[in-house]
C-alpha cells in the first residue's frame, strides 16, 4: 500500500505563484511564433493548437478552446472573465490613452463574449427607453398627446445594434486578414478580439443615450461629439498599428471607414429615436414612426 | 447483508473446499436503499382521480409562489423545479399587457408574442450566461427560478391596472411608479437569493446584472402600460 503522503494532491506552488504575480502573462512558448516581435505580439489563432492550449490550460486551470465548436466547453472558454476584469475593460474603453492599445493591454489574449453581448443588449434597451422618454417629454405640453410605449423601437434598435456589433467586426477582421502579409511586424487580431474591441467601445453610448433625454439640441450634438471622440479613439488606437504598415492610402481609408461607420451608428440612433425641441426635426424613416402625431405636435409648437 | 459478507470471507480463503449448497443461508436486501423521497413516488399515479393529480401540481406551484414571496434560503424551488408556474405567470402578464392604447398597431405596447419572447428568451439567455460563466445550477432549475420570480411584477401589473381604472393622472403615475419599483426590487432580490449561491464568488456581479436588466425591462413594460380610452 502506498503511503498516504504519495497519494496526497500536490500543489505546484512555483507555477501558481508565477502566474498569480502576472496573470496576463502569455504562456505560449517562443518557438511557436516565428514572427514574434520583441513586444511579445503573438497571433492568437482559433484552430486547435494542441501544444499551446494544453500548456496554458494546465497552468491557468481554464479551458482555452478545447473541443470542437459543438461542445459546451468551447463556448465556456469565451466567458472566462471575472467581474474585476470586465470592469477594468469597461474603464479602459471610456478613458483611452494614446499609448495603450486596448487589445494588448486589456484583453491580453483572453477575449470574452460577455462584455460585447451584454453591452449591446443594454444599449438596445437604453436607446429604446430613452427615446421613448424623450418623445414623452417633448410632447408633454401638448394636450392632445396620448402616451405611447412605442415598443416596436426595441426591435429596430436591437437589429441595428447587433448587426453593427457583429457584422462590422467581421468586415474589419476580414479586411485585416486579407491585407496581412508575412513582413508585417504586428499580425492581425483574431475575430473575437475585434468583436471584443467593438463591443466594449459601444459602452460610452449607454450613458450618452440616457443623457440625450435632455431636450436641448446643442447638448445632444455635443454629447455625440464627445462620445464619438472617445469611442472612435479606442478603435483608432487599436487598429492603427495594424494598418499603418500598409500603403498610406489604404491605411487612411480603412481608418476613416471605421470612424465613419461608428459615427453613422451614433447619428442614426440619435436622429431616429430622439427628437429635439426644435421643429426642424424630421425623422428619416417615416414608415413606422407616429408621423401624424408628430405633425400635429410640431404644427402646434410652431404657433 | 452481514451474513453474506461473513460467508464471503471464508469463500476467498478456501475456495475449492466450500461448495455453495443450500445449507448456506444467503439473505439480505438486494434493493438499493431508497433516498428520502416522498412516498407517492412508489404509488402508481395512474389509478388516482384526475382531480388529485391536478391538485397536487397546483399545490406544488402554490407552495413555490409562497417561497418566492418570502424568499428565505430554501431549496424548494431548486429541488422540485417545474415550469407550470412560469408559464402561468407569463401568460397572465402578457394578457394583462394587452388592450393598451394605440393609433396604429405598431405604436403601442408589446404584443402578446413580444412579451412571451422577452420572458422566455430572456430567461434562456440569462441561464446560458450563468452556465457559461461557470455556474453549478442546472438549466431548468434556473429557468424555474427566473420564471417564478416574475410573480411580484405580475402582482404589480394587477395593482397598476386597478389604479388605472380609477384615474390616469400624476397621482396614479406616482403610485404605479412606487409599486413597480418595489416589485422590481423584490423580484431581483428574490431571484438572486436563489441563484447567487451557485456562482463562483468572483463572478457574482456578472451573473446578477443580466437578471437586473431582465426584470428592469419587464418593469418598464408594466409601468408604461397605458389603457385605451
Amino acid at each position: 500500500m502506498a503511503s498516504p503522503d504519495d497519494l496526497k494532491f500536490q500543489e505546484f506552488e512555483e507555477a501558481a505563484g508565477l502566474l498569480a504575480a502576472d496573470p496576463g502573462a502569455s504562456t505560449l512558448s517562443i518557438s511557436n511564433s516565428s514572427t514574434a516581435a520583441p513586444s511579445g505580439d503573438v497571433k492568437l489563432d482559433l484552430s486547435d493548437d494542441e501544444d499551446n492550449q494544453q500548456e496554458s490550460s494546465e497552468l491557468l486551470g481554464g479551458e482555452k478552446q478545447t473541443g470542437g465548436f459543438w461542445t459546451f466547453e468551447y463556448y465556456q472558454s469565451f466567458f472566462n472573465v471575472d467581474t474585476m476584469q470586465v470592469l477594468d475593460r469597461i474603464k479602459a474603453s471610456v478613458m483611452p490613452l494614446p499609448g495603450r492599445n486596448f487589445i494588448k493591454h486589456h484583453i491580453r489574449n483572453n477575449p470574452d463574449l460577455y462584455g460585447p453581448f451584454w453591452i449591446c443588449a443594454t444599449l438596445v434597451f437604453s436607446v429604446a427607453i430613452s427615446g421613448n422618454l424623450s418623445t414623452f417629454l417633448s410632447e408633454m405640453g401638448n394636450p392632445r398627446y396620448h402616451y405611447r410605449p412605442q415598443f416596436h423601437r426595441v426591435t429596430i434598435a436591437a437589429v441595428a445594434v447587433f448587426l453593427y456589433a457583429w457584422l462590422v467586426p467581421l468586415g474589419v477582421w476580414g479586411f485585416m486578414t486579407w491585407r496581412q502579409n508575412a513582413e508585417r511586424q504586428i499580425s492581425a487580431y483574431s475575430f473575437l478580439e475585434t468583436v471584443c474591441v467593438y463591443g466594449y467601445s459601444l459602452f460610452i453610448y449607454i450613458p450618452t443615450s440616457i443623457l440625450w433625454i435632455i431636450p436641448f439640441g446643442w447638448l445632444q450634438w455635443l454629447l455625440i461629439l464627445v462620445a464619438m471622440v472617445i469611442s472612435g479613439s479606442v478603435l483608432v488606437i487599436t487598429f492603427w498599428p495594424v494598418v499603418r504598415d500598409d500603403t498610406k492610402t489604404t491605411a487612411f481609408v480603412s481608418m476613416a471607414t471605421i470612424v465613419l461607420l461608428h459615427a453613422l451608428l451614433a447619428i442614426g440612433c440619435k436622429m431616429y429615436f430622439f427628437q429635439t425641441a426644435e421643429p426642424l426635426a424630421v425623422l428619416p424613416d417615416s414608415t413606422v414612426t407616429p408621423a401624424p402625431l408628430n405633425h400635429t405636435a410640431l404644427t402646434s409648437k410652431a404657433h | 447483508m452481514a451474513e453474506v459478507e461473513d460467508v464471503n470471507k471464508p469463500l476467498f480463503a478456501g475456495l475449492s473446499d466450500v461448495s455453495i449448497a443450500e445449507d448456506i443461508p444467503v439473505e439480505g436486501e438486494i434493493a438499493v436503499p431508497l433516498s428520502s423521497r416522498s412516498a407517492d413516488d412508489e404509488i402508481s399515479t395512474l389509478d388516482e382521480p384526475v382531480k388529485d393529480t391536478i391538485l397536487r401540481d397546483l399545490k406544488a406551484v402554490g407552495q413555490k409562489f409562497v417561497h418566492v414571496l418570502y424568499p428565505k434560503k430554501s431549496s424548494a424551488l431548486l429541488r422540485d423545479w417545474d415550469l407550470w408556474g412560469p408559464l402561468l405567470l407569463c401568460v397572465t402578464l402578457a394578457l394583462m399587457l394587452q388592450g393598451g392604447s394605440a393609433d396604429s398597431k405598431d405604436d403601442g405596447g408589446p404584443q402578446f408574442a413580444e412579451v412571451f419572447v422577452i420572458v422566455w428568451f430572456g430567461s434562456i439567455i440569462i441561464t446560458l450566461n450563468s452556465k457559461l460563466l461557470g455556474g453549478t445550477i442546472s438549466f431548468f432549475q434556473s429557468l424555474c427560478v427566473l420564471g417564478y420570480c416574475i410573480l411580484p411584477l405580475t402582482v404589480a401589473m394587477l395593482v397598476c391596472r386597478l389604479v388605472l381604472l380609477g384615474s390616469n393622472g400624476i397621482v396614479s403615475f406616482v403610485i404605479r411608479l412606487v409599486v413597480v419599483t418595489a416589485s422590481f426590487g423584490w423580484s431581483t432580490f428574490a431571484s438572486t437569493a436563489f441563484l447567487a449561491d451557485s456562482q463562483p464568488p468572483n463572478r457574482k456581479a456578472l451573473v446578477v446584472y443580466p437578471v437586473f436588466l431582465f426584470y428592469f425591462v419587464i418593469g418598464w413594460m408594466i409601468l408604461t402600460f397605458s389603457p385605451s380610452h
